[in-house]
């Protein structure tokens, strides 16, 4: 038995002040004030933070396919450092997620970590090998136990396929979690299309490639009543358009990263590789709308987008380096030092967006800190300021725009499952 | 005026947008000084003896990497010259262990042509030794934009007030985006024009004029700068042909007479002859195109000479 005492509880989804919590085997036996138990061990987190371990909507492992860059044991350690105790995972691995043994090989590989790993949900493809042609076999991904379905990064180009795949996961209940690119107006696009592009005379990606399709797959949810959910949102006019279609409550939410929440297309400038993501970062302007979008609801999520490439990867030239960052052990500290502390939104705010809403999104059972729940749960010191180093990285890979930034905040320690895997 | 600068004190050229009025100056003014050097009987000055510069050519180039090893040599350097067919690259080394295996031999400057953006940069922050970039991607080519600029000095005998017009495909020229930041530096009227599937976006905020007809940039222009078309754009669609393309857009006698009568006739050459430029204007009295490819030389052994002795 584990208690934790004196810590200052953030539950967006219950009880929530200065409150003792004691776990029992996986489970959260109480939680109030002056919870006493002889027997357990006690951790005293007073001054700190006490939250349900954050839950990422979008993660991509490298296994199984490129374990040279990341394996599952690493990429769940970066989890765990990072205040995650649960990760969906995109279905773009090598087999991809379009069958159940792909699915069940990634809980096998879960389960079989003696360690202890944190909990992975796997998005299922929406189409065979995520081409695009025909339809994945979603009843038998559902069984195998996926809590979305994705294409990731390649957008579903057909419009029929896509009001196809619409219609037939609305009988599981299954979210679509939308990639929004048109694939032919971002072509050969290394960067966000705009002022620094045309300086740097680097071939962009205009917004327009997110919004055309964030607009199409609003009109197909709204038209077979689908559940939809926008990944990684980067323009003012995508924040526009899910706004709008939230009014008309369409079944639509979406996330947004700390990436794009704080960098623009400025940091191009130096040609780092570690910038090149897709989405592109955009404009200033744009960052500021995702911002606004956050504070007001549009983005429901906050989802890092993790994406490991190896140092010899990432040290090609611009246009030949591949597209992605790291997000999971930075993404919390970013949160608190860029979002909370600059009063972009509240801590509680912050916390739900990583905690309540992926879980009310993919219809977990975790994310709130109650007695019977899961002990998933992350003990956070609001005012450690560190700077974010190479050497800091558990995983092999640091491409992360990242490094050299002082941040304040910083996950003492993880809890999954009633087991503590993770201590600073 | 202002200042005027008596030293250059940069580590490497990667570009001209980073260069202020000054530097361009003095870059300019010492090329006056060596262009004589190339008209003497013995084309040689022992300014950089013992140096070494190496040009690392990743795309095919006849022009610029001749004007640089000439520029090198008649300082006395010693030059060596690589390019993708015969190096390691081709074996699949990164930029980045290239650059790592030249420091490891010492050089004292590397001249980069790279068909990536910022490869010059990525390679200035590994080398101990000065980097000139010759070009990469669709980013910059300062050397260019500074012969470019010493030509028009030497006609014209100022660059602030003219009018400058540049025709062709600005989104892909390297040319024209070095040229943009230096002309404007200057204190130029800068004026491009080409099809609207070729005009960067938000390139005005350049301070540049954004014309689609050439016509309406040629006027009262004092300088007028072709740029290559690259033949393979047709099949991308940003124009249907080039039969369409010469009719609307090749600098043909007649349309430049809308031009000042002075005007400056400029290319950076290759030419598609016929297809960008008519072969009466490139060739005509008022073409100036073998003189950028002369002064080319000049310019850049100022730049390798301001680099290697004055930081």
């Amino acid at each position: 038995m584990i208690l934790i005492k004196n810590g200052r509880v953030v539950n967006p989804g219950g009880r929530e002040g200065q409150l003792d919590i004691l776990i029992k085997d996986d489970k959260i036996a109480a939680i109030g004030k002056n919870v006493r138990e002889k027997s357990a061990r006690v951790i005293d987190a007073k001054g700190k933070i006490v939250a349900p371990g954050l839950i990422d909507m979008h993660t991509h492992l490298r296994e199984p396919g490129r374990e040279d860059e990341e394996t599952i044991a690493q990429t769940s350690l970066a989890a765990l450092k990072g205040g995650f105790t649960s990760i969906c995972c995109m279905p773009n691995t090598s087999p991809p997620i379009d069958n159940q043994g792909t699915v069940k090989f990634i809980y096998d590989r879960a389960n079989a970590n003696k360690n202890g790993c944190v909990n992975i949900f796997p998005v299922g493809a929406i189409t065979k090998g995520r081409k695009g042609e025909e339809l994945a076999e979603i009843a038998e991904l559902k069984e195998a136990g996926v809590v979305a379905i994705s294409d990731d990064g390649d957008c579903v180009m057909n419009a029929l396929l896509m009001r196809r795949a619409f219609e037939y996961s609305k009988m599981f209940s299954l979210p679509i979690i939308s990639h929004c690119e048109d694939k032919n107006l971002s072509k050969n696009g290394v960067m966000n299309e705009g002022y620094v592009s045309t300086v740097l005379g680097l071939p962009g990606i205009p917004d327009e490639s997110e919004e055309i399709i964030v607009y199409r797959d609003i009109s197909l949810a709204r038209m077979t009543a689908g559940i939809l959910h926008i990944a990684h949102t980067s323009t003012k006019g995508s924040v526009k358009l899910i706004k709008e279609a939230k009014r008309k409550k369409i079944r639509v939410s979406a996330e947004a990263t700390p990436h794009h929440l704080i960098l623009s297309d400025e940091v191009v400038r130096g040609f780092d590789t570690n910038t090149k993501v897709n989405p592109p970062l955009r404009a200033r302007e744009d960052v500021m709308a995702l911002r606004r979008g956050l504070a007001d609801g549009t983005i429901d999520v906050i989802a890092t987008d993790h994406a490991p490439h190896s140092q010899e990867e990432k040290d090609e030239d611009y246009r030949t380096a591949p597209f992605g960052i790291v997000g999971l052990e930075t993404c919390l500290a970013l949160v608190l030092t860029e979002l909370v502390n600059k009063k972009v939104i509240t801590l509680r705010n912050a916390i739900a967006k990583l905690t309540t809403n992926p879980a009310r999104i993919l219809g977990l059972n975790k994310g709130i800190l109650e007695t019977g729940y899961d002990a998933d749960i992350v003990i956070i010191d609001p005012d450690m300021e560190w700077t974010i180093s190479p050497r800091d990285f558990v995983s092999s890979c640091r491409n992360s725009p990242f490094i050299g930034m002082k941040v304040r905040g910083r996950v003492i320690s993880t809890i999954v499952g009633g087991r503590i895997l993770y201590t600073l | 005026m202002g200042r005027k600068l008596l030293r250059f004190k940069r580590k490497d050229l990667l570009g001209i947008e980073e260069l202020s009025r000054e530097e361009i100056e003095l870059i300019l003014n010492t090329a006056r000084g060596f262009k004589e050097v190339s008209v003497r009987p013995i084309k040689k000055v022992p300014a950089l003896r013992g140096k070494t510069v190496v040009n690392l050519f990743y795309e095919p180039s006849t022009r610029t990497r001749i004007s640089f090893e000439l520029a090198a040599k008649r300082l006395s350097a010693d030059v060596i010259n690589v390019s993708t067919s015969t190096s390691s690259v081709v074996k699949g080394e990164s930029l980045v262990d290239t650059a790592r295996n030249i420091q490891a031999m010492e050089v004292d400057a590397v001249v980069i042509r790279h068909s990536s953006e910022g490869a010059p940069m990525l390679l200035s922050r590994v080398l101990k030794a000065s980097v000139i970039n010759a070009g990469d991607g669709s980013h910059e080519h300062p050397t260019q934009a500074l012969l470019d600029m010493f030509t028009i000095m030497e006609r014209k005998k100022k660059i602030e007030g003219l009018n400058v017009a540049i025709i062709g495909d600005i989104l892909h020229s390297r040319v024209a985006r070095s040229n943009i930041w230096g002309l404007t530096k200057m204190g130029a009227r800068v004026k491009i024009a080409g099809p609207p599937t070729l005009i960067p976006p938000m390139v005005q905020d350049l301070r540049v004029q954004v014309f689609y007809r050439p016509e309406e940039a040629l006027i009262d222009a004092d300088v007028v700068m072709c740029l290559r078309i690259q033949l393979e754009r047709q099949t991308s669609n940003f124009f249907p042909s080039l039969h369409e393309y010469v009719k609307v857009f090749c600098i043909t006698p007649e349309r430049i007479k809308l031009a000042r009568e002075d005007c400056l006739i400029m290319h950076p050459g290759p030419i598609n002859r016929g297809i960008e430029i008519s072969n009466e204007v490139a060739d005509g009295a008022r073409s100036v195109i073998l003189e950028q490819v002369t002064n080319g030389i000049a310019v850049r052994m100022a730049v390798l000479y301001l680099l290697l002795t004055q930081r």
